[in-house]
């Protein structure tokens, strides 16, 4: 059985500059594994050409087995690759309940239906409700997203994602910027993420890696430095000399 | 699919959620009392300003116009400096559609339609290539000077700068003859809108309305749910233009003349300031802006005919400088003002 995402010797260059140099991955199914490596490691980089955003000058990207390297941004996600973004992606005019309410209509092929009254199928309404109720914005469901609490923005985001029932997810720093109070909330929720969706945590934050992950990958200078067990990685003397040692918890 | 299963449980025992869920989605679709007062209002025009539905056909033509822009404006975010290239082309082809082949007011209108939808397909791709508002405003302006020129070279079709000869209607129906006083013309013009802004709601309100929003408001966001953003637009565009068609069409048709006018970039520039005038994005901007624009045009030029310009363009001015959310809260803040000023 082929891994739920793989990349093999990726590559991306910026002109003289190597951004991601030959890095070869492996998603197991239902993984909990970490992306992580100090500043201008190329974490955003990477996540950049898993999804899309950017080509790659070279290697593949299999997605259950599947090439989607030449695939575009939109025909990645509708494959089941999902992702959220380190900085909050989502629609300030429309309310939670519509969001999500798109997202699980798009899944479902309604998206083009121009002639259906928004709200009238009882299926979607049901996976709304269940997925607000899930990511604890039942309080705030009917408010216009803009105006929401920065911690229950970053709910929304990942709820998002996982609207479209995506089999691989990419969680952009999902923590970033959530202020203390709201943080526990997160944590519970992402504990509580389906186990049938393979995730990629892409994470600065050490503490959230090390509750969260199962594997480790770290990425030094576009290149993969080291991989294993979050044991083996946390005692591998080069990651503590390279990475943890430089960078204390930032 | 593991939600489905999920959620149920979910929304027995907090039935109210469920229902705030489908009382928000169906928000938008939702009539209101104020569209419903809007529409009796425009019905009763006909019956109490008889002497005036020449004016009231032209704001009606100009307020469907401007609707067609803000589906695009308004609804995908997709700006535009050359509408009047639709408008033109419906209008010239219901104009030559009564000249060779039919007076039949209907037929002209339908053709005019599908002539400035396929318009709008074939040119909306060029919108999606480098999809930034500079290009996009520079490709539509760019659509409509060319369309303007090749209608002022094709004299021996269009009549060129003197206009198009010989546009006769015949009576609406068969029954309802075109009269002097426009009162045939503003049910027409009054009715086909109607009808058109009840399939555009429709639209707007629909899933695919929404996604529209969703591209709006972040087409990142929206082409990594795997939502199809250059088709989306390309449908509401081609939708756009074929109302736009329409709405000159009824130009054609109600004062029986097309001429190079209407494809003048004046065309394009107006009906932008009547969107903005009345406000995008809630469907009745067009058509307020459309009343708003005419009446201050015969007020302002009535005080002073010459600079009738020069207060058109203040008067845009502020609204965009205070902001229409700012002016829409106005009443309130004052009203908050004055009570506190009770107060002390």
């Amino acid at each position: 059985m082929s891994a739920a995402l793989q990349t093999i010797a990726l590559e991306k260059r910026f002109g003289g500059l190597i951004a991601t140099d030959k890095v070869s991955l492996t998603l197991e199914h239902g993984a909990r594994h970490a992306l992580i490596g100090p500043n201008g490691a190329g974490k955003t980089t990477f996540v950049n050409l898993l999804t899309g955003v950017l080509p790659a000058n070279g290697g593949q990207i299999l997605l259950d087995g599947n090439d989607i390297t030449r695939k575009s941004q939109i025909q990645r996600a509708r494959l089941g690759l999902g992702r959220t973004f380190q900085i909050n992606q989502l629609f300030g005019a429309m309310t939670p309940v519509e969001s999500i309410g798109l997202a699980v209509s798009e899944r479902m092929g309604g998206g083009r239906d121009f002639w259906r009254r928004v709200g009238t199928r009882t299926d979607i309404l049901d996976e709304i409700t269940g997925l607000i109720e899930r990511f604890r914005l039942t309080e705030v469901m009917d408010h216009p997203t803009r105006l929401l609490p920065y911690g229950k923005q970053r709910l929304l985001e990942i709820a998002l994602a996982l609207a479209s029932n995506p089999r691989v997810l990419l969680l952009d720093e999902p923590a970033a910027g959530v202020p203390e109070a709201e943080r526990g909330e997160l944590l519970e929720t992402l504990a509580q993420l389906p186990r049938d969706v393979s995730i990629l945590l892409i994470e600065h934050d050490m503490d959230l890696v090390f509750a969260f992950a199962e594997r480790i990958t770290v990425l030094v200078n576009g290149a993969l430095f080291a991989d294993g067990t979050v044991s083996e990685i946390m005692s591998d003397p080069r990651v503590q000399a390279v990475y943890l040692g430089s960078d204390a918890h930032a | 699919m593991s939600d489905t299963t999920l959620s149920h449980p979910a929304t027995a025992a907090r039935p109210d959620a469920g229902q705030r869920a489908s009382r928000d989605l169906l928000r938008r679709g939702r009539l209101k009392p104020a569209e419903i007062v809007f529409w009796l209002a425009t019905a009763a025009s006909f019956f109490l300003l008889p002497d005036r539905h020449l004016l009231l056909s032209e704001i009606v033509i100009l307020g469907l116009f401007a609707l067609s822009l803000d589906l695009i404006i308004g609804y995908a975010g997709v700006v535009s400096l050359g509408h009047g290239a639709f408008f033109g082309l419906g209008a010239y082809v219901a104009g030559l559609v009564s000249v060779h082949l039919t007076g039949e007011p209907l037929t002209g209108l339908i053709l005019a339609a599908l002539a400035a939808g396929i318009l709008g397909l074939a040119t909306g791709p060029l919108l999606l290539l480098r999809a930034s508002d500079l290009t996009r405003l520079m490709v539509t302006l760019g659509v409509a000077m060319l369309l303007l020129e090749a209608a002022n070279r094709a004299a021996w079709l269009t009549g060129g700068a003197d206009g198009l000869q010989g546009v006769t209607i015949n009576p609406l129906l068969g029954r309802f003859e075109f009269d002097l006083f426009g009162t045939t013309a503003y049910a027409y013009c009054l009715i086909v809108t109607f009808a058109l802004f009840l399939l555009a709601r429709r639209v707007v309100t629909s899933p695919y309305g929404l996604s529209l929003l969703a591209i709006r408001d972040n087409a990142l966001r929206a082409r990594s749910m795997g939502i199809p953003v250059g088709p989306r637009i390309l449908g509401i565009y081609a939708f756009s233009a074929l109302i736009a068609g329409v709405a000159g069409a009824l130009l054609t048709q109600t004062t029986m003349f097309v001429s190079l006018d209407v494809l003048a970039f004046h065309r394009s520039a107006d009906v932008l300031l009547v969107l903005v005038l009345g406000g995008v994005g809630y469907l009745y901007g067009g058509l307020i802006g459309a009343i708003a624009f005419k009446l201050l045009q015969d007020w302002f030029s009535a005080i002073t005919p010459q600079y009738w310009m020069f207060w058109m363009g203040l008067v845009l001015m502020v609204i965009v400088l205070i902001g229409r959310d700012n002016l829409n809260a106005l009443p309130r803040t004052l009203m908050r003002r004055l009570r506190r000023e009770d107060r002390a």
